[in-house]
């Protein structure tokens, strides 16, 4: 089963809390926009990413499950 | 049925083929005269066209280089398909070959059009173009009115201007009655487009050189071009050149000859810009030997994109223009994504910095670092775009950095072309949705 993170920009208003609970996959830019250096989320960190994801307040983060 | 040109009395040979008939500044070609140089509107099964058009191996001509049938068979498969939109938004700047096509000779865009229409299942065409173009909206009102009888409603709909209006989304967007703005992808327009139906959308070229494929077939197409690269392309050549305009010519065709088509430099050029805005930089001393393929632009990181080829002389400065470019770049975000909107902001001021010699080889490197850090983060591909043909400004004129630095350079402003497009869309905003500009949010590296 693999797991990827994608950002929606047009939704995404850089409120960080992605990063703070992801910190291995996602970083801030300059502006503290969201990077995912690698969009591929590790089994270990599948149930993080789902907390990342209900975490962020303009449901701009997502997590494709196969 | 057609035979595609099996029977002899076969397509244009040599070129021109779309300019075919075109008078020097004159009207939009009549129906009749349409019909006379290019004989009627042929009848295809949809299968039999597609397939075709595979054969041809006719490419989108918007800048995205896709392969057509593929985009006619994604569509052609599904259900409540919804209409054709042909896409004449034309927004980057220097390019007129969409506008030439639709003003002049709207029947081969119209007429190719209404067959791709068929081949997918769509039974209405809508003509999206951008606003104030008065001789696109009269040719195209006139040649809809005499092909009312036509199975395929025709509508021509016209809408605001802006660099990233154009796009395909933000074109879809805008006729559902949304902002011209580019929504986040998937789904594409060809699975929920216009009204949620599966939509083709296709740029006015691409439709003209398919109404010949239809007529000639692809052996016809095949017989300009190479075996990777066939057929012609309307190339809109402009700068320092004697005779700025549109041609067509044929893929595979050396760089010299595109020049010497619009009357040669007009004085020795230091540069291309080759792709317009969204293009990319390549010195002129590496255009020698090169020719007007996929494979011989790539080598120099370069790709024919919407048409456009720039020609900069020896007495502009590169890096001024690039700065004034990426400016517009930058001020024409449609406002949406945080990277795009502040980063390509940082990203114009560093360059103007860099062009106005008060900044050195540690800016260029920000630059640098921000352009990989921003590309892939919007919701469409303009930031992605400018990250390139800053990069490609980097590499051409980079040298020119230091001597700025010392106070030299050999700029007499070449102008690029910004169009009326620019300003008209200077004064106003394209959403009231822009994120805010807030430059104390920049941290500095």
């Amino acid at each position: 089963m693999s797991a990827t993170l994608r950002v929606n920009p047009i939704t995404c208003e850089a409120h960080g809390l992605c990063a703070e609970l992801l910190p291995e996959l996602i970083r801030l830019d300059d502006w503290g926009y969201p990077i995912l250096d690698e969009s591929e989320v590790p089994p270990d960190l599948v149930g993080l990413a789902r907390r990342a994801v209900d975490v962020c307040p303009t449901l701009a983060l997502l997590l494709d499950e196969n | 049925m057609t035979s595609f040109g099996r029977t002899g009395n076969g397509g244009h040979e040599g070129l021109p083929r779309l300019l075919a008939g075109l008078e020097p500044g004159g009207a939009p070609m009549t129906m009749a005269a349409h019909t006379r140089i290019h004989g009627p509107l042929p009848s295809v099964f949809p299968q039999q066209l597609i397939e075709e058009v595979e054969q041809s191996g006719l490419r989108g001509r918007g800048g995205a280089d896709f392969p057509t049938a593929r985009k006619l068979r994604a569509v052609a498969g599904r259900r409540r398909v919804g209409p054709v939109i042909v896409n004449g938004s034309e927004t980057e700047p220097a390019s007129a070959k969409d506008r030439l096509l639709l003003a002049r000779l709207p029947h081969l865009v119209l007429d190719g059009a209404v067959l791709a229409a068929g081949a997918v299942g769509a039974s209405e065409v809508i003509v999206k173009i951008g606003s104030d173009t008065p001789e696109v909206v009269r040719a195209l009102e006139s040649a809809t009115a005499v092909r009312e009888h036509e199975r395929i409603g025709i509508q021509v709909v016209s809408g605001p201007d802006g660099y990233v209006a154009g796009e395909e989304s933000a074109v879809v967007h805008y006729l559902n009655g949304g902002g011209p703005l580019p929504t986040f992808v998937p789904p594409r327009p060809f699975e929920r487009g216009y009204r949620g139906r599966p939509t083709l959308i296709q740029n006015p070229e691409t439709l003209a050189q398919l109404a010949l494929v239809a007529r000639f077939g692809s052996a016809w197409y095949r017989e300009l071009g190479t075996v990777a690269d066939p057929g012609s392309a309307l190339v809109t050549i402009t700068g320092a050149v004697a005779a700025p305009g549109v041609y067509e010519l044929a893929f595979g065709t050396p760089m010299r000859d595109l020049l010497d088509a619009a009357g040669g430099p007009s004085e020795p050029l230091q540069a291309l810009l080759v792709g317009g805005y969204f293009g990319t930089w390549m010195d002129a001393s590496a255009a020698v030997g090169l020719r007007l393929a996929r494979e011989d632009l790539r080598s120099v990181g370069c790709s024919l994109g919407s048409g456009v080829l720039i020609a900069l002389g020896e007495s502009a400065c590169g890096l001024h223009e690039s700065a004034g470019v990426i400016a517009y770049l930058a001020e024409q975000s449609a406002g949406q994504c945080g990277p795009c909107v502040f980063g390509l902001r940082a990203i114009a001021d560093s360059v103007g910095a860099l062009a106005s010699g008060v900044a050195g080889p540690r800016e260029r490197d920000r630059v640098l670092r921000w352009a990989s850090e921003i590309r892939g983060r919007g919701a469409c591909h303009h930031p992605d775009g400018a990250v390139r043909f800053v990069e490609s400004s980097l590499r051409v004129f980079g040298h020119e950095i230091e001597g700025h630095m010392r106070g030299s350079c050999r700029a007499r402003p070449a102008g690029l072309p910004l169009g009326d497009g620019a300003a008209r869309v200077r004064g106003g905003r394209l959403s009231d949705r822009r994120k805010s500009g807030d430059a104390s949010r920049t941290v500095t590296a």
